[in-house]
């Protein structure tokens, strides 16, 4: 018969049986939407059985407090990094000051704190017997004034801190890409300097800046471990109690629904102001000369900011781990990491790998099909984690009821929970937030692939195997570690959804540390945190050269 | 004066009434074309027209629904068997190159050279690097060169497992003119060299008059004509032909007899019968260089615009007979817009079709 290469049968059969194999190449993206679509569902449903009872005592306790709390973060947060984070990216892309490079970089290093990690720092810092209110009674005596650290300056400025990055990156990239000829046009028609920022350089770089702020709204509505250290009651921590204090877990599904007005209200944020085009602009970039004072000045701007969110932190998690006198890298602490691993990198592995079939499906069936779909898989990252566990506890509990009990039953092996509190639920809950976070460089890497290239090394002599080995392989190899690794550290990250739905007695680093916090163990948690820490810098790196600043300086 | 007729070298490839179908859709219509053992062959067309498809479809990458192809007397493709490419021995450079990133120069040049043996493969990278003019590049990377030596590496890469014949998709037509100019000729130098038979596709006529011993004007998916770049010019076998390749003007004529026609510009004479019936409608394809000007010509033509082109001017003029023609004048002559200028046809050979039905 033909003498046809398996791609090209395959070909052949696509436009033979063009149904079936559609079917076949839609089917990862069209399953990762529906398991993204049933958390939503079922929180929405659980509507259909009102808990007039809690609701009752909700009302006349708590909501209008948590809607306050909650609107308090979303508008303060929301505030605050747009302040820092545009004002930051302006200096750095349009100003030119002593120590610029290396604060280019160094300013998005926040991001690699959990915030949850920055507010017991601060705690330990800045309560009454920390350092900072010692040093300040010494100075000033005992009765002068101190902000109140606990309350909403305290959560406002660890929430800003680690989340003024996300509007920093996105509006540097577009303020150094938009270049300056709009804004010297600006200036020779007459426009005075603040005028041509409000009016053209911040205009242009809108949708940017909108990207990044839905970004820091959507980690602030899904905090949990902030939040909780402050005793700051949000949505995040309602649900958690509602679960494990009231074990009402339909409550807790309802709370949810609320907490997802709030996502919905980010994400139309970001569709609202997002519209319009990204500029570009391809000459070179030409950097403000500022006078020395206002250079120096900016620097020490620049600086304290990078100080105070990133340096000081470290500082003190460090001291706190050389001080601790009974703190060692013991048994437990390795299983402890140990554990942490396992996890992260099974949950890296599954999303790496439906991610992969995502991607070549997208990529064999052209990339107009199941767009709408893909946006639906990707929708996952603006859940909070609380929310997601209780999508996926529910459907899991009903399961169980309905499909386990029954069977196990039948089996003779009594098993109340096959599903619940088994890794599955877990494992699901990675799948569905971090399913965009490995869906970015996959896609990247294998756009670099360029359809021609089969062709020439089939004109060359090769093979369908030796394309792969020697062409598909190293070509993607970067963007399917790099997927690894971000889904990896943003797994082990995670704290609320892993809390939630963890199999009894399984650890992480996120939940040992929410444990020792929450019993006001700061400096035991120091060491936990510190690896944390550690290990965000990596993909934080990643970011950094991805973002085209050149750590070192070509020679 | 004819350019020898093509010498009959035992037909190397051959393309025969060849159909290329997608979906419905067909794109490449009985096209037939044949090449010489170590000649050069160019398939020029307007984009759209079906070249690169009928390439692809050489290389293997397409399959035929009808017709065949066979290369050095062994079949490749027909409508019901498709030799796959990697098993042709056909080398192919795309038209973005398409360099491996992650490849240095010598490992993209070397990537079909995996059977080789060590040293073989060494001098042959070496030979070609040689060849290509980019010694001293080989552990560079395909991002670090200029357009024109991405070129060069792609051609050297396609060259390197000495393949039977090498087909180049628009080799030129990613790179600006002055370089495009340059490598033209080069290109074809390293072809003759490496003595690979070869086959181009282009839609610029320079490109393939200067690259091609023989030249294939293709529209709508048809091969109109395969001749000489110097017949196809000179001697355009249909009206698409006529009008794609050159400049040029229809001039209505009405034949007197089976040699002469009767024009605006007088009675013109043909060498060998032209095969109209007396009184017919005809119209001549009148070239800007079959038109001189010259002074003491009877015949005048009013100026409607003109090019100033450094050796000459090119002038649009309009004949009392409201016909309009190109003329080519020395530099010397500058005459202003609206004046009338003597001119006289300078005809070799006749250029006949049937005239158009009016709309």
């Amino acid at each position: 018969m033909l003498s046809l290469s398996p791609i090209q049968k395959f070909v052949y059969r696509l436009n033979n049986s063009r149904r079936t194999a559609r079917v076949l190449l839609s089917l990862p993206v069209w399953l990762m939407a529906i398991i993204v679509l049933i958390p939503i569902g079922v929180i929405v449903l659980s509507w259909l059985h009102p808990q007039t009872e809690v609701w009752q005592h909700l009302i006349e306790t708590q909501l209008g407090f948590l809607l306050k709390n909650t609107i308090i973060l979303f508008v303060g947060v929301g505030v605050w990094t747009l302040v820092f984070g545009v004002s930051l990216a302006w200096f750095v892309a349009m100003c030119e000051f002593p120590g610029r490079r290396w604060l280019e970089w160094a300013l998005i290093l926040p991001l690699a704190m959990p915030a949850y990690v920055f507010a017991f720092v601060m705690l330990g810092l800045m309560d009454y017997s920390g350092p900072v209110q010692t040093l300040y009674r010494e100075w000033f005596g005992a009765k002068a004034y101190f902000p109140y650290m606990r309350g909403t300056f305290g959560i406002l400025f660890v929430m800003t801190s680690v989340l003024y990055p996300y509007v920093y990156m996105l509006a540097r990239s577009a303020f150094i890409h938009q270049g300056r000829s709009a804004l010297d046009n600006a200036r020779l028609l007459g426009l005075s300097p603040w005028a041509s920022f409000f009016r053209v350089a911040l205009p242009m770089a809108r949708p940017a800046i909108a990207a990044g702020l839905s970004l820091a709204l959507m980690e602030t509505l899904a905090d949990f471990g902030a939040v909780s250290i402050f005793n700051f009651d949000t949505f995040t921590t309602a649900i958690y109690k509602s679960w494990f204090g009231l074990f009402n877990i339909t409550a807790a599904a309802q709370l949810a629904s609320l907490l997802l007005l709030f996502v919905a209200l980010a994400l139309f944020t970001e569709q609202h102001f997002r519209r319009g085009k990204v500029h570009q602009n391809p000459l070179q970039h030409q950097r403000y000369q500022l006078s020395k004072t206002k250079a120096w000045a900016t620097t020490l701007y620049c600086s304290t900011v990078v100080l105070l969110a990133f340096v000081i932190p470290v500082m003190q998690l460090i001291v706190w781990i050389v001080d601790a006198e009974n703190l060692v890298w013991d048994q437990r602490f390795s299983e402890l990491i140990k554990n942490t691993l396992v996890i992260g990198f099974s949950a890296a592995m599954i999303i790496v790998c439906v991610g992969l079939l995502v991607v070549f499906g997208r990529r064999l069936l052209g990339y107009r099909q199941n767009s709408g779909l893909l946006r639906i898989a990707s929708m996952g990252y603006a859940f909070p984690g609380t929310v997601l566990a209780v999508g996926v506890m529910i459907p899991f509990a009903y399961i169980d009821r309905e499909l386990g009990q029954p069977i196990t039953r039948w089996l003779g092996v009594e098993n109340d929970h096959v599903l619940l509190g088994s890794m599955t639920g877990l494992l699901l809950a990675y799948l569905i937030r971090f399913f965009s976070v490995a869906l970015g460089p996959l896609s990247t890497s294998l756009e670099r692939i360029k359809p021609v290239y089969q062709h020439i090394s089939q004109t060359l002599g090769a093979n369908q195997w030796s394309l792969v080995k020697r062409v598909y392989v190293p070509l993607m190899s970067s963007g399917i570690l790099t997927a690894l690794l971000l889904v990896l550290v943003d797994v082990m990250k995670e704290m609320p959804a892993t809390l939630l739905l963890r199999p009894f007695g399984s650890e992480t680093l996120a939940i040992r540390i929410y444990e020792l916090t929450s019993e006001g163990e700061w400096e035991q948690a120091a060491l936990p945190a510190l690896v944390l820490v550690s290990l965000s810098i990596l993909p934080v790196i990643i970011m950094i050269r991805r973002s085209g600043i050149r750590l070192r300086d070509k020679q | 004066m004819k350019n020898e007729p093509l010498v009959a070298v035992t037909d190397y490839l051959q393309i025969t009434d060849v159909n290329v179908c997608f979906d419905e859709a067909t794109i490449v219509h009985s096209a037939s074309l044949t090449l010489g053992d170590g000649q050069i062959g160019c398939i020029l067309g307007p984009s759209g027209c079906g070249k690169s498809t009928l390439l692809r479809a050489v290389a293997g990458l397409e399959n035929l629904c009808a017709g065949n192809i066979t290369l050095g007397g062994r079949e490749l493709s027909a409508s019901d068997y498709t030799i796959s490419p990697d098993k042709r021995e056909i080398g192919m450079v795309f038209q973005d190159f398409a360099l491996f990133p992650h490849l240095t120069v010598a490992e993209n040049i070397a990537f079909g050279l995996t059977s080789w043996s060590k040293t073989e493969r060494q001098q042959r990278v070496d030979r070609l690097l040689a060849l290509v003019g980019l010694v001293g590049m080989e552990s560079r990377y395909p991002d670090s060169l200029s357009g024109g030596q991405q070129q060069r590496i792609a051609l050297a890469r396609a060259m390197a497992p000495k393949p039977k014949l090498l087909l180049l998709d628009e080799p030129f037509s990613g790179l600006d003119a002055s370089l495009r100019e340059e490598l033209v000729p080069e290109i074809r130098e390293i072809l003759l060299e490496e003595q690979v038979s070869a086959l181009l596709v282009t839609h610029d006529q320079m490109e393939a008059f200067a690259m091609a011993d023989k030249v294939a004007v293709m529209n709508e998916g048809t091969i109109h004509q395969c001749d000489t770049a110097y017949n196809v010019y000179h001697e355009p076998e249909s009206r698409f032909v006529a009008g794609f390749v050159g400049q040029g003007e229809f001039m209505r004529a009405i034949v007197v007899d089976e040699l002469s026609v009767d024009s605006s510009l007088g009675r013109l004479h043909s060498k060998e019968p032209h095969g109209f019936v007396e009184n017919q409608s005809v119209e001549i394809l009148v070239r800007p260089d079959d038109v001189l000007h010259d002074d003491d010509s009877e015949v005048t033509g009013e100026i409607l615009s003109k090019q100033f082109r450094g050796s000459h001017f090119l002038y649009r003029v309009i004949l009392p007979s409201k016909q309009q023609l190109y003329c080519f004048a020395s530099s010397h002559h500058n005459h202003a817009l609206g004046e009338a200028i003597g001119i006289k046809l300078d005809l070799d050979h006749l250029v006949m079709f049937a005239e158009r039905p009016s709309v």
